[in-house]
């Protein structure tokens, strides 16, 4: 029986905080330097470290970025385009996450970054352009609803509304908190089917990656 | 409407499609390492699992390790908690592990191709993004994240939506100090560092079927760079000589059965690709990049472009990006003086590197404000380096040969570049504080970079290169 893993997700009304910079990579959201954690706690803290803190130093906040403006707040992070590219590093939405959002509406994100997303509860709204720079002009007192189950993201304080799309399958398993892996064990026989006939060109024997005794 | 290669080997390995347009996809390699494996091994215990095909996983230490003594205990505890869990999680689950100290350890994707266990016609998958690397063997690789792993670790599957697919035409010759990492900076300041997002790439064309393996796997590694999901080159001759007789490639009358698989694996004459590109290889220069994300790059003898030539959503990144390089707009980079140079990463760290840059280095010295790190990709291109002599030529050079690791290309480790300081780096990625906090990074090949820690600034390396 599958249980649910996250929390899932339904209708989402909130503020949101602006970050009206594209292209931003997975070592801004949450540098190397705190990719030696063997456990997913924690990394909220470090959530776009470098652009906070002057010098690394939690006593020194950059006025300028947002996440030390109060004005702004919610569990929203409305970004620019292409958000999330370069490193793989899940760490970027465990951060994401740990922080507080439960949402990140950009008009573009980045593949492996979408996915690890979606994996942790944080739900991807790929918004028009057009929509998106609406967006960064808002005050901060500017509320979004976004509706999973309908896929629509509204800005209330205008009443605009966008349809988003999102994989069926992966709109599922947020609506009730699911993860692909209880999924994917559940097809236990259809793999063990596959591997059957699965063949690399050679000998089935042969297939195999190196054991130990393969060791010099 | 024929396939693409793309076409049949994702084909080969669905085990279902479960709807939604998703496929169970069967991964036949899984690469892991230490920095995106630990909470997965984590999941599995949780939720009272074992590891499903041990013997299809491989895993190194490489992310976080130091590169230089790696005979003893990691100094830093959470680095050296990092490694010891990778160790544990595989000793736990009967995973093969080429951790320090072996003779097999290096970059994940570097080790992979070297000991041949990267073959054309699979899935390979690993918690990196640079996996699209093993593509340039014809094989379907991506970077996953550390659910994705664990999924891997559990059912050997993954749930995956097919992605469209781009192909990059490169015909001609490249021209004399030209090499295949400016080919692909080249290609990535034409198409953007989001212009492959969704997409399989496969290249092709003259210029890539000249090219040997190690510069491919430099072209399919920066496959990610456009956003790409991964990148991918039919097998060919070169491809079949160089996984010969390595030593986890098939043997006897099972490398025939191979060698006559592989050969099946091509683009169809009359298959579509959803988008196409064609460059001229004899238009490449020698690349550098001048700002933040590896789609910003000119030729070394060009200029920054000025503001008022971008498109406007386009200026307040250059704007952004050349206030954190300390550049201006419209500035020429040739000349620059530099402070570090970075030789290494799974882009540019194989022995045709190292070669490439002995080669160009032989008898000169180093500028003295320059300090210059190599580092080799692997063991085994380490100790090839030694048998060949090539680290007497560092050690004239000035050049320091270290240990093998992904090193600066990521500033996990020690090896950080202070903020501030300029490094011309052989490596993937110019984000901001990528090499450590404040560092300002210059992508260029192995030739150019080496040219730099002669001269102490950019160098178009052509003018050392005579006829
Ligand atoms: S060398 Fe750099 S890009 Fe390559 S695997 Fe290591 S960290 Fe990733």
């Amino acid at each position: 029986m599958i249980k649910p893993v996250a929390q899932p997700f339904t209708i989402l009304t909130d503020t949101y905080i602006p970050l009206p910079v594209e292209n931003i990579d997975t070592d801004q959201i949450i540098p190397a330097r705190f990719l030696k954690a063997t456990s997913k706690e924690g990394f909220g803290k470090n959530l776009f470290r470098d652009w906070r803190y002057e010098n690394d130093d939690e006593s020194r906040p950059l006025a300028d970025f947002v996440l030390n403006n109060p004005a702004y707040k919610g569990s929203i992070l409305v970004a620019g385009k292409n958000f999330g590219c370069g490193s793989s590093r899940e760490h970027a939405a465990w951060a994401l996450a740990d922080y507080g959002f439960r949402a990140v509406v950009s008009s573009f994100f980045a593949d492996i970054f979408k996915n690890n997303a979606l994996n942790n509860g944080v739900l991807p709204v790929t918004v028009s352009e057009q929509f998106l720079q609406k967006l960064f002009t808002q005050t901060a007192e500017a509320t979004l609803t976004i509706d999973l189950s309908v896929q629509t993201i509204t800005l209330n304080t205008t009443g605009e509304q966008e349809h988003f799309e999102i994989n069926a399958y992966k709109k599922t398993c947020l609506l009730n908190g699911y993860d692909d892996i209880d999924f994917l064990l559940s097809l236990k026989e259809d793999i063990l089917q596959f591997e059957k006939k699965h063949s690399y060109g050679y000998e089935k024997e042969n297939h195999l990656a190196p054991r130990r005794r393969d060791w010099p | 409407m024929g396939k693409t290669l793309f076409d049949k080997i994702w084909e080969k390995h669905v085990v279902k499609e479960p709807g939604a347009g998703l496929s169970v996809l069967y991964i036949d390699r899984h690469f892991i390492h230490e920095v995106t494996s630990p909470q997965a091994f984590a999941g599995l215990k949780k939720r009272g699992l074992r590891v499903f095909r041990p013997e299809q996983t491989i895993a190194t230490a490489d992310h976080n390790v130091p590169t230089l003594n790696q005979h003893l205990p990691i100094r830093e505890e959470l680095s050296r908690r990092q490694v010891e869990t990778l160790i544990q999680n595989c000793a736990d689950h009967g995973i093969t592990l080429y951790g320090l100290g072996h003779p097999y350890q290096g970059i994940v994707h570097v080790i992979g191709p070297e000991l041949g266990i990267t073959q054309p016609g699979m899935t390979i998958v690993c918690g990196d993004s640079h996996t699209s690397t093993h593509g340039a063997f014809g094989c379907i690789a991506f970077g996953i994240g550390t659910s994705e792993v664990e999924m891997v670790l559990a059912t050997q599957c993954l749930l995956q939506a097919k992605p469209k697919q781009m192909r990059i035409t490169v015909d001609g010759r490249l021209k004399k100090g030209v090499v295949s990492k400016d080919a692909v900076l080249y290609i990535l300041s034409k198409i953007s560092a989001s212009g492959a997002t969704g997409y399989a790439i496969e290249y092709a064309g003259s210029a890539i079927r000249s090219m040997s393996m190690e510069a491919r796997m430099t072209i399919c590694n920066m496959s990610i760079e456009m956003g790409a999901r991964c990148g991918l080159i039919a097998p060919d001759e070169t491809t079949f000589s160089y996984l010969k007789n390595r030593q986890f490639a098939p043997k006897g009358s099972d490398w025939e059965r191979a060698v006559n698989y592989w050969k099946t694996l091509y683009t169809d004459s009359d298959a579509i690709f959803d988008k196409e590109y064609f460059f001229d290889a004899e238009e490449i220069e020698p690349m550098i990049t001048y700002g933040t994300n590896p789609g910003m790059g000119i030729p070394v003898t060009g200029a920054i472009p000025a503001q008022e030539t971008l498109p406007e959503n386009e200026r307040k990144a250059l704007a952004k990006a050349l206030a954190y390089m300390g550049l201006k707009e419209g500035e020429k980079l040739k000349g620059k003086k530099i402070d570090y140079v970075f030789i290494g990463s799974c882009t540019n760290s194989r022995l045709e590197d190292l070669r490439m840059v002995a080669q160009l280095v032989k008898g000169k010295k180093k500028a003295p404000h320059v300090e210059v790190w190599v580092v080799p990709g692997s063991k085994q291109v380490e100790a090839q380096a030694r048998a060949e002599g090539i680290d007497k030529i560092f050690e004239e050079a000035g050049f320091q040969l270290r240990q093998p690791g992904c090193s600066a290309c990521l500033g996990m480790n020690e090896d950080k570049i202070p903020a501030g300081k300029y490094c011309v780096s052989t490596s993937n990625r110019n984000f901001e504080g990528r090499q450590g906090a404040g560092a300002r990074t210059i992508l260029a090949s192995p030739l150019t970079a080496a040219a730099a820690a002669i001269t102490g600034e950019i160098t178009d390396v052509r003018e050392w290169l005579n006829d």
